[in-house]
């Protein structure tokens, strides 16, 4: 598998996980900011593992592929950088729909020809699936709500634009939803720069320090 | 609404109160409960209860009205007894393998 397909993926999760670490404290009640931050750091858990399969091959370290590069050398897909804190709505139609398209690309993942990739992925699919019921429960609750729905349709075309094109017909079949043209990966939204700013902030403060 | 949870730590110990949770329905309990006291591997199993559906039963002691002591694992003193044996057998003090080994 090559570093770029590598990144594109611990890219993903590292920023969705950003992302949804910003509810910590603030979620809508207690329960749900202690699962929701759960969920959150497991994904930065699973960016590090990809991480450093990719920096193997790059002859560098998780850490400096996770802060060490500009917000334009990531690989991240549109979809994981738009900020919706404090828009519950919208946060569950993207962990639905970010959860859905990812179980696809894990089971892909899981029968890589690499020995390495298919074991990582069969690990991280395990607590995805706990990822999976959370995000299928609330969609279950929020399903006939029109603000959650309004969201599912803004975001489909970003969600497309995780996978890989001849994955995406899987995702309109579980989703229910016809193709559309996605929000591709390769450029990023105005949202990143200011995310990359305050992940790297302290960082960026003591440039290679040793934490 | 409110869910009582109960933790097993090892298969085959009784079931212990962890504490309680607020969720919307059994499903987000059980997916909160995992998380709260699931997580770190410290229970194998967990039972999930609606707090409307125990039943409480507020002061449940039923006061003696006859002198039953004798009903009570506390109401005969070993300690008591011995103590009367051993003066009966002049052996007070003599220690605990005494009124064995060697008798009167």
């Amino acid at each position: 598998m090559s570093a770029e397909a590598l990144l594109a993926l611990a890219d993903d999760e590292l920023i969705l996980g950003w992302r949804n670490s910003e509810w910590t404290g603030i979620a809508p009640f207690l329960e749900e900011d202690v699962a929701f931050s759960s969920i959150a750091q497991t994904e930065i858990g699973h960016a590090r593992a990809w991480y450093e399969l990719a920096a193997k091959e790059l002859g560098t370290n998780a850490d400096s592929l996770a802060f060490d590069r500009e917000p334009d050398e990531y690989r991240c897909a549109p979809f994981v950088e738009l900020r919706f804190v404090p828009d519950w709505a919208q946060t569950i139609a993207r962990h639905w729909l970010y959860e859905t398209a990812d179980a696809i690309r894990i089971q892909a993942l899981m029968h890589s020809d690499d020995p390495e990739v298919a074991g990582l992925a069969e690990k991280i699919d395990r607590e995805e699936a706990y990822h999976r019921m959370h995000a299928d429960m609330w969609a279950d609750r929020l399903r006939e709500e029109a603000r959650f729905r309004g969201a599912v349709d803004d975001l489909w075309p970003y969600a497309l634009g995780v996978l890989e094109p001849d994955q995406r017909d899987r995702l309109c079949n579980v989703v229910g939803r016809a193709a559309v043209e996605p929000v591709e990966r390769g450029a990023h939204t105005e949202e990143l720069t200011p995310l990359w700013e305050e992940m790297t902030m302290v960082r960026r403060s003591v440039p290679g320090a040793s934490w | 609404m409110i869910y009582e949870v109960f933790r097993q730590e090892r298969e085959g110990q009784p079931f212990q109160h962890g504490g309680s949770l607020d969720a919307p329905n059994l499903a987000f309990a059980e997916a909160y409960a995992r998380e709260l006291y699931g997580r770190r591997d410290e229970s194998f199993a967990l039972w999930i209860v609606p707090r409307e559906a125990v039943d409480e039963v507020r002061d449940p002691y039923v006061a003696d009205v006859f002198d039953r002591d004798y009903r009570r694992v506390d109401g005969y003193s070993l300690k008591v007894k011995l103590k009367e044996a051993r003066e009966r057998a002049g052996t007070a003090g003599a220690g605990h393998a005494a009124p064995l080994q060697g008798g009167p």
